[in-house]
């Protein structure tokens, strides 16, 4: 009961504080929000019995990347949307156009809840297969990650080397050398 | 216990919420993290179908999406410097053009 009881505290505060990142103006509370939607989800995934999961959600998500957008916010500076002084009259700042957006995100909202409702066999409890104890083991995750997806690790590393070049040639001043 | 059928739902109101940011906002900053919204939603489905199967390949998935929100966020953001330098503006709509 109280397992019932925490999924929905902790779904609510995710969905919440995830729907208020997208209401605010001020990128910076925006970060801010997102940091304790992370930590609403990392809560899931120990829910899910997936631990090292919900601490790399911390580290990875809340302390790395997160981290990166409040410098960016920081250094730029620009705590408000100019959406005044830019052209009104572009065709995709109609108010019309700009309803659509929302209109396709309720779409969508309906066609998965739809989708969900036409799926067989997912009304079954999400932790009935499996062992429990095997699935959060590290030594376990460790060794599936380092032999069935040995390949898509290394593809990782070379994805991760070209993410650094690129950040570092893009965000270089014009004329350094 | 809790069914799969509603993590899955949590996780399509979190996509949603997110494309909706996408579609909605005019900050470079802001639709950047909706996309975060987006690859956190699809991380929570990939942990709960392998939960729903056994078997920890749903939460190997979930780092190699980590890894690729890393390098997005990373590259995104250094984008996001270059185009303040120029036109002193977050705003997608100030990028219409791609020469000046």
């Amino acid at each position: 009961m109280a397992e019932t009881l925490l999924f929905y505290l902790l779904s609510a505060l995710a969905i919440g504080t995830a729907a208020l990142v997208i209401g605010q103006r001020n990128p910076m509370y925006s970060v801010m929000l997102l940091i304790a939607s992370f930590g609403a989800l990392s809560g899931l995934y120990v829910q899910l019995d997936a631990p090292f999961v919900a601490v790399a959600q911390i580290i990875i998500y809340a302390g790395a990347i997160m981290v990166l957008f409040l410098f960016v916010v920081m250094l730029l500076n620009a705590p408000q949307e100019d959406g005044a002084t830019w052209d009104r009259t572009h065709p995709l700042r109609q108010p019309g156009v700009g309803r659509f957006g929302l209109l396709l995100a309720a779409l969508l909202i309906v066609q998965l809840a739809w989708a969900l409702s036409r799926v067989g066999q997912l009304d079954a409890a999400v932790g009935a297969r499996g062992d429990a104890q095997a699935i959060a083991s590290v030594r376990a995750l460790g060794r599936v990650l380092f032999t069935d997806y040995m390949f898509a690790f290394e593809a990782t590393s070379l994805l991760i080397l070209v993410a650094m070049v690129g950040a570092v040639v893009l965000a270089r001043r014009e004329g350094d050398q | 216990m809790i069914p799969l059928s509603h993590y899955l739902i949590v996780s399509a109101i979190l996509f949603s919420i997110g494309s909706a940011g996408v579609f909605m906002r005019r900050n470079l900053i802001t639709i950047l993290l909706s996309i975060e919204i987006m690859l956190n939603a699809v991380n929570l489905s990939f942990v709960a179908f392998g939960r729903a199967n056994g078997t920890v390949d749903g939460q190997i998935l979930t780092f190699f999406v980590m890894t690729v929100a890393a390098a997005e966020a990373a590259v995104g953001l250094a984008i996001v410097i270059g185009l303040f330098r120029h036109r002193e503006s977050l705003n997608p709509d100030a990028f219409t053009s791609l020469k000046w």
